[in-house]
């Protein structure tokens, strides 16, 4: 109830057209992933998909964030069924080498797929200021080599950072546009470099008229 | 309080209906009639508005039966949505974020709320000195030089078009007009019916006519033509609907002249844009019309001008 409650909220706000390159099937496991400049990415590209896909569908999103607070953490576990993973943040967790805690995020995104869920996650790790895309982290490449039976599909979202830029509070209801591409095609034995450079250029050209 | 017991108004809501029921008439026929490709994308357009037309006149219809409080709220909310559009296609930059919210969510409901309480002094110069000092005020402390008259005037015209302007129309239920007392839903009405017509009207002598483009640079499908049969045409409906006015007939005439100029400039004037910019619509929420701003551009530059042509003479 609260989860379409938000979604319809969402929409309203950031009152976009979506795009769908294929018309998606509901019965398939997705990694959807999506260049990130706003909080309201993964509620707009969440609420854009059918309602079917959708209580399917779950976020990837830092632990940190969305631990702090009980209304968060309400939201995190109980409306958006989140993936929390812990990120690089001096303090916590610091005390753990890149890889370990890599590995340790993986795992959880793997756990999180299970076998009938899909996942929203942004390769570029932080919010950018939605000028330049900035390089994907390697997470994406690592899951792709757990599941590769799973789908993954680039989304772009195009002026959320218009309607909540980083580091503001109050949405200007701006038209957005949020573009769902043709799931990425990649060849078994490509080298992590290539993949992760396919995988962005699938986003960009999404966002090029 | 509603207006369902005057019996004019009851007329014009009957007339209207009987205009849409014949425009889905001829649409229906056209659509048996017409065989080639472009002139059946024509056609599939045309019914397409006449639907939205449906939407968008029950929409009016009951604002304006509604009395005061309903024309407020349509107005305030054609104000947001076009606001939204006409931002969405500015380049703004995140410095400009707070000047937008407070443009959103303060100036827009304030200068609504202003004409519902029927506060003419403060109505009239809120937007042009306040919000236009304000918006300067909050982009000078965000801090950034860069562009920064064209993001203020950007942010500034937007309010003034998009708030200001359309919220004249919702106004003239605040006049004062001697022995029309009560019964000014109708003025709102004849506005609306004029502009809104007069575009049609532009766009059926251009479409069965047009040679000679007005504005070749600016918007293709206006034409000399079009225009002034359009605009004679619109005239003479204005003149045969002197009586719900508190004019009388070659006054309501003039009105309806000078209604329908302000439109063609104001559509024009919004076309300009749009050119610049790069797109054909504002938007696409209403189906073969476009954007909010497209179905509205023509009430833009009307809708002040008409209210005080009235406010003065009358």
């Amino acid at each position: 109830m609260i989860a379409s409650l938000l979604a319809a909220v969402a929409r309203a706000v950031a009152g976009g057209t979506v795009r769908w390159a294929r018309a998606p099937v509901a019965d398939r496991q997705r990694v959807f992933f999506a260049n990130h400049t706003s909080h309201l990415d993964f509620i707009l590209i969440w609420a854009s998909l059918p309602a079917r896909i959708r209580k399917r569908t779950r976020p990837v999103a830092a632990r940190d964030y969305w631990e702090s607070g009980p209304i968060r953490r309400y939201l995190a576990r109980k409306v958006f069924r989140a993936v929390l993973i812990d990120r690089a943040t001096p303090g916590e967790g610091a005390d753990r080498s890149p890889e370990v805690r890599g590995r340790a995020a993986i795992a959880r995104m793997v756990e999180g797929l299970d076998r009938e869920n899909s996942l929203i996650v942004f390769p570029e790790g932080t919010r950018g200021s939605g000028d330049e895309m900035a390089e994907f982290k390697s997470g994406l490449y690592y899951l792709w080599r757990e599941r590769p039976d799973v789908e993954l599909v680039p989304v772009h979202l195009e002026n959320l950072n218009r309607v909540l830029p980083k580091g503001e509070l109050i949405p200007v209801p701006m038209i957005s546009r949020v573009s769902f591409g043709p799931p990425l095609d990649c060849a078994e034995g490509e080298t992590k470099e290539a993949f992760l450079e396919q995988a962005r250029r699938a986003v960009q050209q999404l966002g090029e008229p | 309080m509603t207006s369902f017991d005057d019996r004019e108004l009851l007329w014009l809501l009957a007339g209207l209906a009987a205009l849409l029921l014949t425009a889905t008439a001829v649409g229906q026929v056209l659509e048996q009639v017409v065989a080639t490709p472009s002139g059946r994308e024509t056609v599939d357009n045309v019914n397409a508005r006449v639907r939205a037309w449906w939407v968008m006149s029950i929409a009016f219809a009951i604002a304006v039966a509604s009395g005061g409080v309903g024309s407020v709220v349509l107005f305030a909310l054609i104000s947001f949505l076009a606001l939204r559009e006409f931002v969405t296609l500015s380049p703004t930059g995140r410095v400009d974020h707070a000047a937008l919210v407070w443009s959103f969510f303060l100036v827009t409901p304030a200068q609504y709320v202003l004409v519902g309480f029927h506060w003419y002094g403060l109505f009239s110069i809120m937007i042009p000195v306040y919000a236009f000092l304000f918006v300067t005020a909050r982009l000078v402390l965000a801090g950034e030089t860069e562009r920064f008259l064209e993001r203020a005037a950007t942010i500034q015209w937007g309010l003034m078009v998009c708030v200001y302007c359309i919220s004249y129309a919702p106004a003239l239920l605040l006049l004062h007009i001697h022995g029309y007392e009560g019964e000014n839903a109708k003025l709102l009405f004849f506005l609306v019916v004029v502009v809104q017509l007069s575009d049609v009207l532009q766009y059926i002598w251009g479409k069965l006519f047009g040679r000679h483009p007005i504005a070749p640079a600016i918007s293709p499908n206006k034409t000399w033509e079009g225009f002034v049969g359009g605009i004679a045409c619109a005239v003479l409906l204005g003149a045969s609907l002197w009586w719900i006015t508190p004019f009388n007939p070659w006054q309501a005439a003039l009105m309806a002249l000078a209604i329908a100029l302000m439109g063609f400039v104001g559509g024009l004037v919004m076309s300009a844009i749009k050119r610049d910019r790069g797109v054909k619509d504002y938007g696409s929420l209403i189906e073969g019309h476009g954007g909010v701003l497209d179905r509205v551009d023509s009430l833009l530059f009307a809708a002040p001008i008409f209210f005080h042509l009235t406010r003065f003479f009358f």
